[in-house]
């Protein structure tokens, strides 16, 4: 499995913290899910919310803050240098949201976040578009993780771009792909997985289930499915029917 | 000599002393404040008695004790048991079923909705639990503070900590108990003046990022609440929330782009890591807290089980030993 940053993780899943019923809700669909990275705000959430940051520091996963709610690049590289003073890691998920309502992230300013953030010695987990030009763009500006989204966040849609994903994970063999955002079911889970993608970030599919327990554990299960599907090496689809038992040599009777 | 000191005369202190007074132990109630007031989170509710709308997130104790609190309330002060409305707008109808599909206790209502509330310009149908209910949660203070004077319990100033305390001790302090795992959860509230508009129930928005709730109250008042920010922050309300809660109530009803902003208000609500008020003894002291934002909803409760245990031993389902 590819590495995030030179740190490798135990499984394909990375869970959001926000918008569960309670804190101790979280806790056990995190143990259930088997996730290995929690993704932290630090906007309004984190604020000073002392109690939430000891429960997730005490699920013994990768923390990675976000830039949630930034709206600007400015604004994004402020979120970045106060959550790695915070959560004491180089470790960002970059977000740059483009527009109020549907939350598409900016690619202008997350590609210049990216450039001051990456000179500054963080490890960037950009939440982009499957969009390969910019991907690109992300990778120069030294990126060795990228994050497209599979449909708006929170939607719930899935994956609403197979072929751009798809395209990407071609077009970035050796750079660990994560689809973030959108994922509504467990099945979309596995179908990131089995395009390939090294992981699947996700939230509100889980915290706002209606047992966000039982759903934790169905997206890791998806997910580790998706992932070892993918290693075994999938059949190709093919037109014709292929019969799996022989007939010839088949007893006359 | 009192049987039982109770610190803290919040929503939850108050209610211990009023079942301690009726299970007939005379209770001695101590707040470094006094009484009620701004300096309390209990100052800020909403005072809607609603269990089965709680009922979407909350845990299965909110619910079955929540059913009674209309009733223990109305003892003490006015409750309106008009029942609540949910609505979503238009293109947020799944989170109406899907609201429906987690809550007990409701009808889905369309045409009648216009009888129920005929102001209410904007959803086509909504969720109608009828039987919750509301209350003024200042006003519901007040009377509580009066009935416990009837009975000759008068709210002590002083600074104390059951340390000081000689006896039983029941602290019910809220975020000022050094309790572990106890954490704040902000919340903020506006409350508008509209003249024009009456609604006779609280009404819930369900909203995929600001869900809202406005209660009425006397004279034309609407509090409007909902946020629920993981925050020790004690400060005033953000000119987010501002935003956010207001733009919610107008896109609800366009009439309270005209209303007037009375007031803001911030403050956290005290609550353990499942969200579920708790009874915990420590030695000799028993604490109530952990009310979260169902303060008004589970204090009677609460406090039930406080006066059954310090009276019988009965240990209800909300007790602990430390």
């Amino acid at each position: 499995m590819r590495d995030f940053y030179g740190t490798a993780i135990d499984t394909p899943l990375m869970l959001g913290t926000a918008q569960y019923p309670s804190p101790e809700i979280m806790e056990r669909a995190f143990h259930a899910s088997g996730a290995s990275v929690a993704t932290v705000s630090l906007r309004r959430e984190a604020g000073q919310g002392q109690a939430l940051w000891d429960v997730i520091r005490g699920l013994g996963v990768h923390v990675l803050p976000n830039t949630a709610g930034c709206h600007n690049a400015r604004e994004a590289i402020t979120t970045a240098r106060m959550a790695r003073e915070v959560f004491e890691t180089n470790w960002i998920k970059l977000e740059v949201i483009g527009h109020a309502d549907t939350l598409q992230p900016d690619p202008f300013g997350l590609l210049e976040a990216a450039e001051v953030l990456a000179a500054e010695g963080f490890e960037i987990f950009p939440y982009t578009t499957e969009d390969q030009i910019l991907a690109q763009r992300l990778v120069d500006a030294g990126c060795r993780v990228l994050m497209p989204l599979g449909a708006p966040i929170g939607s719930g849609l899935g994956l609403n771009n197979r072929y751009g994903l798809k395209t990407l994970r071609a077009a970035f063999p050796d750079i660990p792909l994560v689809v973030d955002a959108g994922l509504g079911l467990p099945s979309h889970a596995a179908a990131a997985m089995e395009l390939g993608y090294d992981a699947v970030l996700l939230n509100t599919a889980v915290a706002q289930a209606g047992d966000p327990v039982a759903m934790a554990r169905a997206f890791g299960l998806a997910a580790q499915a998706g992932a070892l599907a993918t290693a075994a090496d999938p059949m190709e689809p093919r037109d014709m029917a292929a019969p799996s038992t022989p007939v010839i040599g088949k007893a006359w009777l | 000599m009192a049987d039982i000191t109770v610190i803290g005369a919040g929503v939850a202190g108050l209610w211990a002393a009023w079942a301690l007074s009726k299970a007939g132990l005379t209770a001695r109630l101590i707040d470094r404040r006094g009484p009620p007031g701004p300096h309390g989170c209990s100052w800020w509710a909403g005072g809607m008695l609603a269990p089965f709308c709680e009922g979407a997130v909350a845990e299965p104790p909110i619910v079955t004790h929540g059913e009674r609190a209309a009733a223990a309330w109305a003892e003490v002060t006015e409750v309106t048991r008009h029942g609540s409305l949910v609505v979503a707008l238009e293109r947020d109808r799944g989170e109406l079923a899907r609201f429906a599909r987690r809550t007990q206790g409701h009808e889905q209502v369309s045409d009648a909705l216009r009888d129920l509330e005929p102001g209410l310009p904007g959803p086509a149908e909504a969720l109608f639990f009828a039987a919750e209910s509301h209350l003024d949660p200042r006003r519901a203070l007040a009377d509580l503070v009066a009935a416990l004077a009837a009975r000759g319990v008068q709210i002590e100033q002083a600074e104390t900590s059951p340390d000081d305390i000689a006896g039983p001790v029941i602290d019910a302090r809220g975020m000022a108990s050094p309790l572990p795992g106890l954490r704040g959860v902000r919340g903020e509230m506006a409350t508008l003046r509209a003249r024009d508009i009456s609604l006779t129930r609280p009404v819930r928005l369900l909203h995929p990022r600001h869900p809202l709730y406005i209660v009425p109250r006397a004279g034309g008042h609407y509090m409007v609440g909902a946020t629920q920010i993981e925050s020790m922050d004690r400060r005033g309300i953000s000119a987010r929330s501002v935003l956010e809660l207001l733009s919610a109530a107008y896109a609800l009803d366009p009439r309270f782009g005209e209303a007037e902003l009375v007031e803001t208000g911030a403050d956290l609500r005290p609550a353990f890591a499942d969200n579920v008020p708790h009874l915990i003894r420590r030695g000799r002291v028993l604490h109530l807290n952990g009310l979260f934002r169902h303060g008004y909803l589970m204090a009677p409760a609460l406090a039930q089980q406080a006066a059954d245990y310090l009276t019988q031993g009965i240990k209800g389902d909300l007790f602990h030993e430390d």
